[in-house]
């Protein structure tokens, strides 16, 4: 048994990024006054969570997320699954998804605060938009994925059309699907967060970081909910591939039994 | 009885570089409890014949009849065991779930006993927690023919089945295959490149010819229910089919002495 403790070689490179924020903030490299160095903001974090009104943003902002995750999902599957088995619709459609699909989600916070008020409807709303795309795409292209002989075995005992969707097709979709999930879920992250920066009234992280930003005094305030943002975004990202590998251990090649 | 009549059929793939004929012509019959064997060289539209008998394909000529009912659209009581079994499966369903698949009308208790029943008859009872990729390929290909069975096809239907397992496996799965049709009386149409496996399988070899595929020869194979690997592939009955089909496949008959 070695004495010293082991650090994950996953986190290696999460160690180095904060050992040269460090460096950076405590050198004048860059104004250490704005940029607070990670053995200030990381505290500042942790006491932050013990503080009831700050939790209390970071689960409007979780909520937010979710919600929007969801109902992206009850969305783009299905649309995803018409597109991707049903060519005239894909044909007719795919220039529209095309041209929407690269309009960031933040360029629409003006029109959607305009159209949705400063409730959370416009935070969800764009959130929804943004994570609509990862899951259409991956869904639809899983579809074109599906093993043809998967679909002739299938069809051989008698499947029906639909029954080959959803007994054949959307279960080899499933991964790609679950993978859209995960990109979607930072997406979601970031736009809600945005969206709350902009809009002071709604409660949330974002409120949080634009509140302590006025006048650049409270930089570790600020940071410490930015950084906070990307250990959220970490977690989540690690549950997901969590629930992926235990679902869907049989997408992972693996040596049979000879 | 007449379980298949093939008539006519004729199939024409319409392509990028023009027309292609796979089959043409075809003409034959498999009676009730027969065990058929097709051979024709690679390419010859094997593949093609199969899936418009499976009602896969619509023939561009021609009628498939199942028991007198001409096949339009895949036929309810027929099965499909491909050569490709690892693709074959479904590999998000475990073992039991796959033989499963096609009794989607019965009650679970019926399922599961089906299911119980075609894993034990290919010799793999304790396996159907399994998952495919858990088992080796003769295995894999061992729970598609449990699939099918568990269907009760009046034909069951195989693509080169044992084309892409060891020899060793290969022997065992076809002698599998012989025990299954004495016990259970199925009737089975399987389509190969491979001679000697026509011959020591079939009731009957149907010989083609290069695509468009018709049928050159259409042989009896007089060596009874029962064979044995070792003694019927050495016995002059056995060498003097092989030799006939092999000159067959190479263009023509020719007298065997």
């Amino acid at each position: 048994m070695s004495g010293a403790p082991r650090v994950p070689a996953s986190l290696i490179g999460l160690a180095g990024f904060f050992a040269v924020w460090e460096v950076a903030s405590r050198t004048d490299l860059v104004p250490g006054y704005y940029l607070r160095p990670p053995s200030v903001v990381l505290p500042t974090m942790v006491r932050l969570l013990g503080d009831v009104e700050f939790v209390r943003a970071v689960l409007a902002t979780l909520v937010a997320t979710l919600l929007a995750l969801v109902i992206a999902v009850l969305i783009a599957v299905p649309a995803g699954l018409v597109l991707g088995s049903v060519p005239p619709v894909r044909r007719a459609v795919m220039t529209l998804v095309e041209f929407l699909r690269p309009i960031p989600s933040v360029a629409l916070i003006p029109l959607a605060l305009l159209t949705f008020g400063t409730g959370p409807d416009t935070k969800v709303t764009l959130a929804v938009y943004g994570a609509l795309w990862p899951i259409l795409f991956n869904t639809m292209y899983a579809l074109d994925e599906v093993d043809p002989l998967h679909v002739e075995t299938a069809r051989a005992f008698g499947t029906s059309r639909l029954g080959l969707l959803r007994r054949v097709a959307l279960p080899s979709a499933a991964p790609f699907v679950l993978t859209g999930v995960r990109l979607s879920f930072a997406i979601a992250l970031a736009v809600v967060i945005s969206t709350e920066l902009f809009s002071g009234g709604t409660i949330g992280l974002g409120q949080v970081v634009n509140t302590a930003s006025g006048g650049g005094f409270n930089m570790d305030t600020v940071l410490a909910g930015t950084v906070l943002a990307g250990l959220i975004g970490f977690g989540a990202n690690a549950g997901l591939e969590w629930l992926h590998r235990r679902a869907f251990g049989w997408t992972q090649p693996r040596g049979g039994a000879e | 009885m007449n379980m298949l009549e093939v008539d006519g059929l004729g199939h024409t793939y319409k392509g990028k570089d023009g027309l292609h004929t796979a089959i043409d012509g075809l003409n034959f019959t498999v009676g009730a409890g027969e065990l058929v064997c097709v051979v024709g060289p690679s390419g010859c539209g094997k593949s093609t014949l199969l899936r418009t008998i499976a009602g896969l394909i619509r023939p561009s000529r021609g009628t498939v009849s199942l028991h007198g009912n001409r096949v339009d659209g895949v036929p309810p009581d027929l099965a499909v065991v491909f050569q490709d079994y690892s693709r074959s499966l479904f590999p998000w369903l475990s073992v039991t779930r796959n033989v499963e698949f096609p009794l989607r009308s019965l009650s679970r208790t019926e399922r599961e006993q089906r299911a119980a029943e075609a894993l034990a008859a290919v010799g793999l009872a304790g396996a159907g927690r399994k998952y495919p990729w858990q088992l080796s390929g003769g295995m894999q290909q061992r729970v598609a023919i449990a699939r099918a069975l568990a269907y009760r096809p009046s034909l069951l239907l195989m693509d080169e089945p044992f084309a892409s397992v060891d020899a060793q496996t290969r022997f065992e799965l076809e002698d599998l295959l012989l025990r299954i049709r004495r016990e259970q009386d199925t009737t089975v149409l399987l389509v190969t490149h491979d001679i000697d496996e026509s011959v020591y399988l079939g009731d009957r070899v149907l010989v083609l010819s290069k695509s468009p595929a018709t049928v050159v020869a259409d042989l009896d194979v007089p060596l009874g229910p029962v064979r044995d690997q070792i003694t019927t592939r050495a016995g002059e009955e056995f060498v003097e089919l092989r030799a006939k089909v092999a000159g067959l496949l190479q263009g023509g008959p020719v007298t065997v002495r």
